[in-house]
């Protein structure tokens, strides 16, 4: 085998749209976390080090065979809340007040963070298998398969990640076919019952919603996140302020610059053009997203992928909303650029399999 | 047929999950045009408001407190100066247990309850994100034990400040003040003046004597640095930089060591002394007793401190010189010598016959004299030589209150003398006018009678019979009496105070002749401050006086023995010196000090001989037996 086709066939099972895509994200989360942490080069090797094993775990999914995926499915769901359950035992591990972690001895593991893919690819395999005699009960049992994991993490409590798993899940059932009659009747119910949720509310529970929606409340406090942000935000105009420049990123005000608030950092530094680029990147990677979802052969794929390419887009959404002040601080980190190697891995394993549904697709026709 | 119901079924579900698909777009689609709207609205519409107020947290103004100027007496003897030296302070908005903190505190540092009571006191004046000082003059060991610990205590911190000294202490307390923390009161002032700017960062202002007089001189001008500092506060770069200027250096009329002399002349005496340049209006020593240690004011006195001194039954935070008002006693009669003789009242040569007492035509009243039995026949001259009131008594009823009033006005009784330093009082010559106006009543005959020897409603302060003392030694032309000789700027500029000429009397020099004589023999055998002048190689002219605290009844006897120390009659002396050629002049109080030519003629000798011949006072001869006179 020469050279040229072992590249062929690293290749083979690769999108090289998407794959190029990832590549301009890796590009540019090196380049500004080289900026958010004050040029510290380890911390840049280091995510160096997470990219270079999130693709090679999405090399690796992007040419299993599909039906692998869907076998693995169920066991990886039911390992999954097996973990979630011990973390509420004295084996979990409390940090900052939130309880996440799992100690296994050798390391400790975030089950949600598994749980952002196992849940998916639970409910879209179990639609896959009922696909032919699809009843609302299905729809039920999907939902609870959705909302079990998601009251587990949201106790913890990991808001972001709850969040993300639900709209992952609600994706999954929406493109299945839930009928609106039932979308919008649940919908109202809970707007009807909120009064209702907010009177049996305690006092502080009220509180902590309320800061939710108005940081000012707490200025010095996660106000302080969401303030900063946005004066970074504000600050950067319409050019930014330049590589390098940034004052708020530099003289320290804001917080969690290299994670969660590593949008503010591209912002002011690169302004409005560069919200405009970046946006761009993400639009044509969930653009790709949906031409891949399109074209997938099976319900399960179609399912799968559909709910890949949205929930990353949500990711996006989130991060970027919180950061710019529209939307509640919930701690989560902007997809494919913050800082951190199990989120980037969870990415690039979806990215994997919507690789990975791609090529079976190019199989199928061939 | 089955099979083709199930494709049917799927091209159907690949429709409507195409239709999801597609609706899912459209959501995203709204989603990110929600975005865009958001930051075309923060980095467009908004970016000059994020831009200020990334700025305001990148920069900070800093104000660079000037250093206060110096006062230094007229040989430049340092009487307020600065040093530097270390605090411990505590931002008391960033402490959740102020109990806690400070009993942590102690254990590095000694904290002693007063300093507690200090700093709590200071706490509830100022309401203020600013530290407060709870420990100062820290040692080396101290600013390295705490500084090693600081991490441990948010909000504490060690400050490197400059703080002011006297040191004369109490010696100059009434006369170059202190200055202390601003408080509320202080800032609101600050504030009405228009000033405050400039005292952002400054933690003291001066709060009486020289120091509040001359706060906008001695302050400076507060200079300015804009630095960047990141979120922790620290400062990254200095930006730009208006450096302080030092307040002026304030150069005082006043001889330190002629008011030294002065203070250490009263003993243990209770009392003040003003002592002026007659020629220039200079003031050159300048005593209220007892003083205070101005130090105890600079960071906040603590309760039982102040309570002690406030309380005190000495009052020793009343300003004698400045404020105290006392009825002059026989020192006015020189005064109202030259009023008769300007009215032509009286002649120098005319004599009453002096029987011991004075009564009114037609009442049965007696005035007495300070001497029973009487001085026998009395001239103008005589009259001043051996203080005969019933003179005094007569000439007063002739001359009338009002006519009085006008005279003795023109030395400046009833008035501020416009001293550069705030809060003196204005004292009080009687008139008809003025007690109507005050007590809505007739002025009675016998009002002029006990005003003629400078009782009855007549106040004066120290410093107004210095100033009348000065303009009579001047030969009637009066000078503005002041404090401060120069003022030198840090640019370099001096200004000297220009003597200022307020008015001359115009006075007969025959007359002035008179009375001027008959003060100088005041202080020769036969005078009522002959012991006081023994041996004095100047010329010295002088008058005794005493001020009834208490009123004796009719035909009853003062009996100094059977009055309590507080009640006992107050001693004063005028005097000026050469008195062919006055280069000092000045007005002695000595509280409860009984007769003047005993208690406070003594004083103003050692003072005029230290002035006028640089002799430090010797022990005057105690052989002769004080004058029995007022």
């Amino acid at each position: 085998m020469n050279a040229r086709q072992f590249k062929q066939r690293l290749m083979v099972n690769l999108d090289p749209v998407l794959l190029a895509a990832l590549g301009g994200f890796a590009l540019v989360s090196l380049v500004l976390l080289y900026s958010a942490s004050d040029g510290n080069l380890v911390r840049v090797l280091a995510q160096l080090g997470n990219i270079v094993v999130a693709f090679t775990a999405m090399w690796i999914v992007a040419n299993m065979p599909l039906h692998y995926l869907m076998r693995a499915a169920f066991p990886i769901y039911v390992l999954g809340m097996i973990l979630l359950l011990l973390v509420m035992t004295p084996l979990g591990v409390n940090s900052h007040g939130a309880t996440r972690w799992l100690n296994i001895g050798v390391a400790t593991i975030q089950p949600s963070e598994l749980m952002k893919l196992a849940v998916p690819l639970m409910m879209a395999w179990y639609f896959e298998k009922n696909e032919a005699t699809l009843k609302l009960r299905n729809y039920f049992v999907a939902t609870i398969l959705l909302l079990m994991p998601v009251a587990l993490i949201a106790k913890q409590p990991d808001l972001g990640t709850a969040i993300l798993i639900g709209a992952s899940g609600f994706y999954v059932l929406f493109l299945a076919g839930l009928s609106w009659r039932i979308m919008i009747g649940s919908a109202l119910a809970a707007a009807a019952s909120a009064p209702f949720l907010w009177s049996a509310l305690h006092d502080y529970q009220r509180h902590r919603v309320m800061m939710l929606f108005d940081p000012s409340q707490d200025a010095l406090g996660k106000g302080y996140h969401t303030i900063q942000g946005m004066i970074a935000v504000g600050s950067g105009g319409i050019l930014g302020k330049g590589y390098l420049n940034g004052t708020q990123t530099h003289l320290d005000f804001l917080p969690e610059r290299t994670t969660d608030f590593i949008f503010a950092v591209w912002s002011e530094e690169f302004g409005l053009i560069g919200n405009l680029l970046l946006l761009s990147l993400y639009v044509f990677v969930i653009g790709r997203g949906f031409i891949i979802t399109a074209n997938a052969s099976t319900y399960f794929t179609r399912l799968m992928s559909g709910s890949i390419t949205l929930t990353f887009f949500t990711y996006a959404f989130v991060n970027m909303g919180m950061v710019s002040g529209i939307l509640p601080v919930v701690g989560v980190p902007l997809p494919l650029i913050s800082y951190g190697g199990t989120s980037m891995l969870t990415l690039m394993l979806g990215f994997g399999i919507l690789m990975s549904i791609q090529s079976n697709k190019k199989l199928v026709k061939t | 047929m089955n099979r083709y119901v199930e494709l049917k079924n799927h091209q159907r579900e690949i429709y409507y999950f195409r239709l999801r698909l597609v609706l899912s777009l459209g959501f995203v689609v709204v989603m990110l045009l929600i975005l865009l709207l958001r930051f075309f609205y923060l980095q467009v519409i908004r970016h000059d408001y994020f831009h200020t107020m990334a700025d305001s947290n990148r920069i900070y103004v800093v104000p660079i407190v000037p250093n206060r100027g110096l006062i230094l007496d007229r040989n430049g003897v340092v009487m307020a100066q600065n040093y530097s030296g270390y605090t411990l302070e505590i931002a008391p908005n960033k402490v959740a247990d102020m109990d806690a903190l400070i009993a942590e505190l102690s254990k590095l540092v000694e904290i002693t309850p007063k300093d507690i009571k200090r700093f709590q006191k200071l706490l509830t004046e100022r309401q203020t994100l600013e530290t407060m000082p709870i420990r100062s003059h820290l040692s080396d060991e101290e600013v390295a034990r705490v500084s090693a610990q600081q991490f441990r205590f948010p909000g504490v911190e060690v400050k490197a400040r400059l703080f002011r000294e006297y040191p004369f202490t109490d010696m100059t307390s009434h006369l170059i003040g202190y200055v202390g923390r601003i408080n509320q009161n202080d800032i609101d002032q600050l504030d009405d003046d228009d000033v405050a700017s400039n005292y952002l960062g400054s933690d003291y202002i001066g709060k009486t004597g020289i120091e509040q007089s001359y706060e906008k001189d001695l302050h400076g001008k507060t200079g300015f640095e804009q630095v960047e500092v990141d979120a922790g506060g620290r400062a990254v770069r200095v930006l730009s930089r208006t450096a302080p200027q030092s307040g002026s250096n304030l150069m005082l009329t006043l001889d330190a060591k002629l008011q030294e002399v002065a203070e250490k002349a009263f003993g243990e005496y209770r009392g003040a002394l003003v002592a002026l340049d007659p020629t220039n209006g200079e003031v050159l020593a300048f005593v209220s007793k007892p003083g205070y240690d101005p130090g105890l004011f600079i960071d906040g006195i603590d309760t039982e401190t102040w309570d002690a001194l406030n309380n005190s039954p000495d009052t020793p935070l009343n300003n004698r010189a400045l404020r105290g008002q006392y009825p002059p006693g026989s020192t006015i009669k020189p005064f109202m010598a030259l009023a008769g003789l300007f009215y032509g009242t009286r002649s120098p040569t005319h004599a009453i016959s002096d029987p011991g007492y004075y009564m009114l035509p037609g009442s049965r009243h007696q005035y007495r004299d300070w001497k029973a039995g009487g001085h026998g026949a009395v001239d103008m001259f005589k009259s001043i030589v051996i203080s005969c009131d019933t003179y005094y008594y007569g000439l007063a009823t002739e001359l009338g209150i009002d006519n009085m009033h006008s005279y003795l006005s023109r030395f400046g009784f009833g008035q501020k003398t416009g001293l550069d330093m705030e809060g003196e009082v204005s004292g009080l010559l009687p008139s008809s006018e003025w007690k109507a106006k005050r007590y809505q009543q007739i002025w009675y005959p016998g009002d002029t009678v006990s005003a003629g020897i400078g009782q009855g409603y007549n106040l004066v302060t120290p410093l107004q019979l210095a100033y009348a003392t000065a303009i009579l030694a001047n030969d009637g032309v009066a000078f503005q009496p002041h404090l401060v000789r120069e003022m030198r700027s840090a640019g370099g500029g001096a200004v000297q105070t220009e003597s200022k000429q307020m008015f001359d009397l115009k006075i007969d020099p025959e007359n002035l002749k008179l009375v001027k004589g008959a003060m100088e023999a005041v202080t020769k055998p036969g005078g009522t401050a002959a012991v006081a002048s023994y041996g004095a190689t100047y010329r010295m002219a002088g008058k005794t006086g005493t001020a009834q605290v208490i009123a004796i009844k009719q035909g009853e006897k003062y009996d100094a023995k059977k009055v309590s120390e507080y009640n006992r009659d107050h001693a004063w002396f005028i005097a000026f010196a050469p008195a062919d050629k006055p280069r000092i002049a000045m007005a002695v109080l000595v509280e409860n000090g009984g007769h003047g030519g005993t208690t406070a003629a003594p004083i103003a000798r050692k003072v005029m001989d230290y002035y006028l011949l640089g002799k430090t006072p010797q022990p005057l001869p105690t052989d002769k037996t004080g004058d029995q006179s007022d």
